[in-house]
């Protein structure tokens, strides 16, 4: 019985890879072929075969626009991860800071970016402007996940804490810190994706003001060229980028609970 | 004229005097409570769900405040010492889930700042006495629900605490590893000779550990009889077959069937 569920396991992991990637190949597929077929020229819809040749020959540039994109995203992430925690952890001490800084928080959080972008453009340097749309979009998740964690202590755990005369500082970091862990680590894994948004919006809003080099500049730019191709390349480097930023972020947070989660937990146990 | 040393052995260790507690919603869950712990015993609270058993125990822990009365503290020195004396086991195991074995029953010690070294030491003991001294690097999840309560044991008695408060500690376990946990605990309680309050709804469990049994009725919650368990420790699987224990069971037992008709109804 135990071989038989280990081949139905590793029969369900190999499907989990095999299909998604079969749905890929069979698309790609379809799209080449019709794209020859019907004789679609490349300014109205590259062939995949295409998008894939722009991006070997304008590697040197995209990668460059890349590496700009995802220096801004880190950056965004780190302090939105900084800030949403510190945030978190000082709105739990103080209720009074709490009181006068969530609403703000939450307007920041509602208002779309898309509309804030070229006014902080208008008023910062281009670099920090991206870098604070970035921190803008990605900071909530990783404030409100964490208040969460830090308030979902258990009670009991709590009393003993008390009992034993903790001080604040110790429930602070020996109890609440530790409780919030995995709801900390499920609003990065948010925050993640959501800086790289922030970058990529910020960067098309500064667009026409023409300074930026970054991925999404360079599809802006390339709209404005006709150039169709490498717009979709650029799309594919910035998609590719999303993927390894939440599956970095993911094996993170997995080994970081994986001895004591239930998240993180296989069936087995 | 000095007192007498008899008079200093028999005064309590902590004493409940007309305490009573009304929670915000207006619901009484104690109302003229009196209760003298005497050092050294094993006193068993048997009532039904909702006589106020655990609120009484975490009034004694100073987790809860009294709305009424005092609890005093006779023989101790400074209250404040005496509440840092107290070890708690809650009716769930209330383990750390994100550290090891070790560093839950190291808790108590760290937040006490004791020196890294006397605190090994004291846990490797205290872990030894409930039998996991091979299970120090396990995470509670890795655990049974036996070996989680005896982590919890464990770390209630790191501290060689003067008084044990135990909530039902057992009542979520099989009746083959609560029997087993009884008769561990009851020579823990004999090695150390720390006094215990265990609260408790089973009138087996409450016969076969205690030496003195106090039976509490509902609403409000309050002392309504109390019998002694004359049989002589150590106590053990012979003890739960014999006539003695289904006396005093029986005793209890009607005890406990008078206080639920002394408590009105929910």
């Amino acid at each position: 019985m135990n071989a038989r569920g280990s081949v139905g396991e590793h029969r369900e992991r190999a499907l989990r890879i095999a299909l998604p990637v079969a749905v890929l190949a069979l698309g790609l597929a379809v799209w080449e072929l019709v794209v020859r077929s019907e004789g679609i020229p490349p300014y109205v819809l590259p062939a995949p075969d295409l998008v894939l040749r722009t991006l070997f020959a304008d590697w040197t540039l995209l990668s460059h626009s890349l590496l700009v994109t995802l220096i801004t995203t880190v950056e965004g992430f780190l302090l939105a991860a900084v800030g949403g925690i510190g945030l978190a952890v000082l709105f739990n001490q103080s209720r009074l800071v709490e009181y006068s800084l969530y609403p703000y928080a939450v307007i920041l959080q509602v208002t779309p970016i898309v509309a804030v972008a070229p006014l902080l453009l208008i008023y910062l340097p281009q670099q920090a402007a991206v870098l604070a749309c970035a921190w803008i979009v990605a900071f909530f998740p990783v404030l409100a996940n964490t208040t969460l964690g830090l308030n979902s202590v258990d009670r009991n755990l709590a009393d003993l804490f008390a009992l034993h005369g903790a001080s604040r500082g110790q429930v602070l970091w020996h109890l609440k810190l530790p409780s919030a862990l995995p709801y900390m680590l499920g609003g990065l894994r948010i925050a993640g994706g959501l800086s790289l948004i922030g970058a990529v919006v910020a960067e098309i809003a500064a667009g026409s003001a023409g300074a930026g080099s970054g991925l999404a500049y360079r599809i802006a730019e390339s709209g404005y060229r006709l150039n169709i191709p490498r717009m979709f390349a650029a799309l594919l480097l910035l998609s590719l980028a999303g993927i390894v930023i939440f599956y970095l972020l993911s094996v993170i947070s997995h080994l970081a609970l994986r001895r004591w989660h239930e998240s993180a937990l296989d069936g087995e146990h | 004229m000095r007192t007498p040393p008899a008079t200093i052995q028999s005064s309590p260790l902590v004493a409940l005097r007309n305490v009573g507690k009304t929670f915000p919603n207006g619901i009484r869950a104690l109302a003229g409570l009196d209760l003298d712990v005497r050092p050294g015993e094993f006193l068993a609270l048997l009532g039904p769900s909702g006589c106020g058993k655990s609120t009484a125990l975490r009034i004694i822990a100073g987790l809860s405040e009294p709305s009424e009365g005092a609890v005093e503290w006779p023989r101790a020195a400074a209250a404040a010492e005496s509440e840092s004396r107290i070890g708690f086991v809650f009716q769930e195991p209330t383990l750390m889930p994100w550290t090891n074995v070790f560093n839950n029953v190291l808790l108590p010690l760290k937040l006490k700042s004791e020196p890294a070294g006397k605190a090994a030491a004291r846990v490797k003991a205290a872990l030894d006495r409930v039998g996991l001294q091979s299970f120090d690097r396990a995470y509670p999840r890795e655990l049974s629900g036996g070996m989680r309560m005896r982590v919890s044991i464990a770390r209630a008695l790191v501290t060689e605490p003067q008084l044990l408060l135990m909530d039902e500690p057992f009542a979520a376990l099989d009746e083959i590893t609560r029997f087993k946990l009884n008769d561990d605990l009851l020579q823990m309680w004999q090695a150390l000779r720390t006094t215990v309050i265990f609260v408790t709804h089973s009138v087996f469990e409450s016969v076969y550990l205690a030496n003195r049994v106090v039976v509490m009725a509902a609403r409000p919650g309050r002392v309504f009889s109390e019998l002694s368990v004359d049989a002589p420790y150590p106590r053990n699987q012979d003890f739960r077959t014999s006539p003695a224990y289904a006396a005093s069971c029986r005793r209890a037992s009607a005890a406990l069937a008078q206080a639920m008709a002394a408590g009105g109804e929910p």
